[in-house]
């Protein structure tokens, strides 16, 4: 009886659904392609064809079968549609189906973040195995380029998947909303990406592709049936992010509590809305580079390829036009974690508030003019790279205020030395490195040197550990508590942070002296006689401790949400709003609308406070 | 709060001058075998010391408070409320601002010299990479070879194209890199100034056998290479 019960709740649950609709969908895609051609009188199979349909109509059965559409269906036949969130799934249940509340989301995004991360982690780890030692010994080269292209791409789709569950939990909370501004449109930018991961893993069986993640055609062209897959996949995380910067953009500029004017926004707002307009306006350019290569791939359109009149530089332009803001995209949330935690735990008021919200604005609008710097030895116009480095260069000067704006932050400080400030502190000196050791490819003649080498592997590795992964790792520790009522062993937490900072070091600040040796990106394997193995080994005992080190954060997680000691609303003393609630916070956030008095960070001034929850029923006085 | 200003000041300078040693006198890069690389090593050693001096400034202060500033057992108390300073904002606004505009305007001069056709007769070498090896023809004296020599301190023209899918040529020692793209001509200038043998290795991924898409490079004394010249057309 009970196994019964079971397998109905299995059955019922969205994601089941979908997944059995969405097969179901990817079938009749592939035959349907399979009946036109036979009917036009060619051969029935063509891989390229049919498995881009089948995947296409697998996504939207999928998304049909989940549900994520019967809201919009409901209202366009002119039945009565529920409010968003007035019926929700009860209990664990809710987190495997469409359900709306921002809170909900945000844990989705991050968990399925995480997992994404951990594969891509782990192919890389049978990568670094292979790369220990020079010669082949136990991969092939075209097992080794997909497990290092599908690593970069699954990696950069985990950190989007994260930054937006930061900012889906956090956003409506930290203004003092009740959710997001378009709750039914945000459950879909996140179900839109499950499909998508799921193309993503199977890249690899459909015969990976040896491009990297940078797709640079011909080469992606010619590649296997695994690269189609992984264009695909990412191109519909495009509309993730997309529609997720409407939504961002939307709540924030919109939905803030009274009182709270743009300069009394947490920073981590002002992060989060630089953010969003680079989500908005940079992802369709990648997107449409990733169409034109599937285009190419199967009706044979010649956007790219020079015997059809195109010209590969196109797809560089195109693509780094939007790969580069994406790198703020991938920092700027979790720069603004820092700044948000290093106040709580230092005990005194962000220094320079003003200088370091407008940093985050800086950044994205330097950031966008900047991404011809990725082709400096690509072949484009030379007078061209002048510009192009003075641009990039000048983004140094608002991410040095914010790293200058941290340190005087801790100057004269009570710091507590608790995990997330650990966290916060590791990330700063990563990000510095990767700052630093961003100049020398910014300048031309040293690019030409550095570029394409393990150098730039090093850099950007210190960019994003430093903007994205330690912060996350800080926000977790930090905002666990809020989101599930219990902390994470801190005991485990300081040996996860002291075996990750030691591993990343020990992975990367040897990359940049294989560079500068010699060592290029992306190989397979390397000279014996070049003298690059004994770094390369240490390069691999540090990825391994990376590894061990998330190992024991995954522990830390599973064991401390069913028997983490039990949390109390503000914990930290922060005194920002989502910490003036109960933890985890109520469904509908706050009960009434919160009144917003003064800055966020008036740490030391005593009787000042960030902002007043109004008593139920208060709504009169709601701003717009 | 004078005290601890000095003391993390003569901190930062000494770390500086140990970086600044380690960076002059350590070697980490490989033998410089081109004009370009000399250009190229100047600015990249001076851009270590600048970086170098900037990393130790925030690791100091950043170690420094950790250490100095730690909340001692059992106080809940605040910190100060400092929320900023004009003076301080504007100094870590307008140095980095000085300091990137300079090396922006340095490099700028390096690569125009990088750039820029030599006085003299250059050396023409057509290179064609193609998935996985290279190819070069030497079209002032009609022959093509599947290695490259070059004349010691003789202004090289490098003229590359590519079959297939892009490549990149790089030879470390000679530092500087151009990507060979299909369906156009790139082309690097080189002036080799160390006799030796070293390898010519494509530097974008192209394919699965990338790795391995690689071919010898040597630098001879100018009769060595032209008695090479003489050989290769009979």
């Amino acid at each position: 009886m009970d196994d019964k019960r079971a397998m109905k709740t299995f059955l019922m649950l969205g994601v089941v659904r979908g997944l059995i609709v969405g097969l179901a969908g990817a079938a009749l895609g592939m035959a349907l392609t399979m009946l036109v051609r036979a009917t036009l009188g060619y051969a029935a199979w063509d891989a390229e064809q049919a498995t881009l349909v089948g995947s296409l109509v697998g996504v939207i059965a999928y998304l049909v079968g989940l549900g994520t559409f019967n809201a919009w269906v409901a209202w366009i036949l002119g039945r009565p549609t529920p409010e968003p969130g007035e019926h929700h799934a009860k209990g664990w249940t809710r987190y495997f189906g469409v359900d709306t509340n921002h809170k909900v989301i945000g844990v989705q995004y991050m968990v399925t973040s995480l997992v994404v991360m951990a594969v891509a982690g782990v192919y890389q780890l049978i990568d670094r195995l292979e790369t220990a030692q020079p010669g082949l010994q136990f991969l092939s080269a075209g097992t080794y380029n997909s497990l290092m292209s599908l690593h970069g791409i699954m990696m950069l789709g985990g950190v989007l998947l994260g930054i937006s569950g930061l900012m889906n939990y956090l956003i409506p909370l930290m203004i003092g909303a009740k959710d997001m501004a378009f709750p039914r449109l945000n459950a879909f930018s996140y179900w839109i990406t499950v499909p998508s991961v799921l193309l993503l893993l199977f890249a690899l069986p459909a015969g990976g592709f040896d491009t990297g993640w940078t797709a640079y055609p011909p080469l992606s062209v010619q590649a296997a049936l695994g690269m189609q897959f992984m264009l695909l996949a990412f191109y519909l995380v495009g509309w993730s992010s997309i529609l997720g910067g409407v939504n961002f953009i939307t709540t924030i500029l919109k939905m803030r509590a009274p009182g709270m004017s743009l300069f009394r926004m947490p920073i981590f707002i002002w992060a989060a809305l630089a953010t969003a307009f680079l989500q908005l306006l940079f992802t369709q350019f990648v997107g449409t580079a990733f169409l034109f290569v599937l285009f190419e791939r199967v009706l044979g359109l010649g956007y790219f390829a020079p015997e059809r009149g195109g010209n590969v530089l196109l797809f560089q332009h195109l693509f780094w036009f939007y790969s580069h803001p994406a790198v703020y995209i991938f920092v700027l949330p979790g720069l603004g974690a820092i700044s948000e935690i290093l106040p709580v735990f230092c005990r005194k008021p962000l220094f320079g508030y003003r200088a370091v919200a407008l940093s985050s604005v800086g950044i994205a609008l330097g950031g966008s003019i900047v991404w011809g710097h990725h082709m400096f030895a690509a072949g484009i116009e030379e007078v061209l790279r002048i510009p192009f480095m003075v641009t990039t260069l000048l983004v140094a000067v608002p991410t040095g205020i914010k790293i200058f704006s941290w340190l005087a932050t801790m100057w004269q400080g009570k710091i507590h030395l608790q995990t997330p400030m650990l966290f916060a502190l590791t990330a700063i000196a990563a990000f510095l490195v990767g700052g630093l050791t961003g100049v020398p490819n910014g300048i031309v003649p040293t690019d030409l040197y550095i570029t394409d080498t393990y150098w730039v592997v090093a850099h950007f590795h210190h960019t994003l550990f430093g903007g994205f992964v330690f912060p996350a790792m800080a926000a977790i520790y930090f905002w666990f508590p809020k989101v599930t009522g219990r902390f994470l062993s801190e005991k485990l937490g300081k040996v996860h942070w002291a075996l990750m900072t030691v591993g990343f070091f020990v992975t990367y600040l040897p990359m940049f002296w294989l560079g500068m040796n010699g060592m290029r990106r992306r190989v397979a394997d390397y000279d014996a006689s070049a003298g690059l193995g004994t770094m390369n080994l240490v390069v691999t005992i540090g990825g391994y401790l990376i590894g061990l080190a998330m190992l024991l954060f995954f522990i830390n997680l599973v064991v401390s949400a069913r028997r983490g000691a039990r949390a109390t609303e503000n914990p930290w003393r922060s005194r920002t709003l989502e910490w003036q609630i109960s933890s985890p916070p109520p469904e509908e956030n706050f009960s009434g609308v919160p009144q917003v008095l003064a800055p966020p960070y008036g740490y030391g001034t005593p009787g000042s406070v960030h902002a007043v929850l109004a008593p139920a029923g208060d709504e009169g006085r709601r701003k717009g | 709060m004078r005290k601890h200003w000095v003391v993390a000041t003569v901190l930062t300078i000494g770390a500086s001058a140990l970086l600044t040693v380690f960076f002059l006198r350590v070697p980490l890069v490989p033998a410089q075998a081109s004009k370009e690389g000399r250009q190229i090593d100047y600015l990249l050693t001076l851009q270590f010391i600048i970086g170098g001096a900037i990393f130790a400034l925030v690791l100091v202060f950043l170690l420094y408070s950790v250490v100095v500033f730690r909340r001692r057992p059992g106080d809940m108390e605040d910190g100060p409320p400092i929320e900023g300073s004009r003076a301080l904002e504007m100094v870590w606004t307008v140095v980095p601002l000085v300091i990137v505009l300079s090396l922006a305007a340095y490099g700028s001069v390096a690569l125009r010299d990088m750039i820029g056709a030599p006085p003299g007769p250059e050396l023409v070498v057509k290179v064609e990479a193609r998935q996985f090896g290279w190819r070069f023809e030497y079209p002032q004296y009609g022959f093509t070879s599947p290695m490259l020599r070059l004349p010691v301190d003789q202004p090289v023209l490098l003229r590359i194209t590519s079959r297939d899918v892009v490549h990149s040529f790089w030879v470390p020692e000679f530092r500087t890199k151009q990507d060979a793209l299909p369906g156009r001509e790139t082309r690097l200038r080189i002036t080799p100034t160390l006799v030796g043998d070293y390898m010519v290795q494509c530097a974008e991924l192209c394919g699965l056998a990338h790795w391995a898409m690689k071919a010898p490079v040597s630098v001879v004394t100018a009769d060595d290479f032209q008695r090479w010249v003489t050989a290769q057309r009979r």
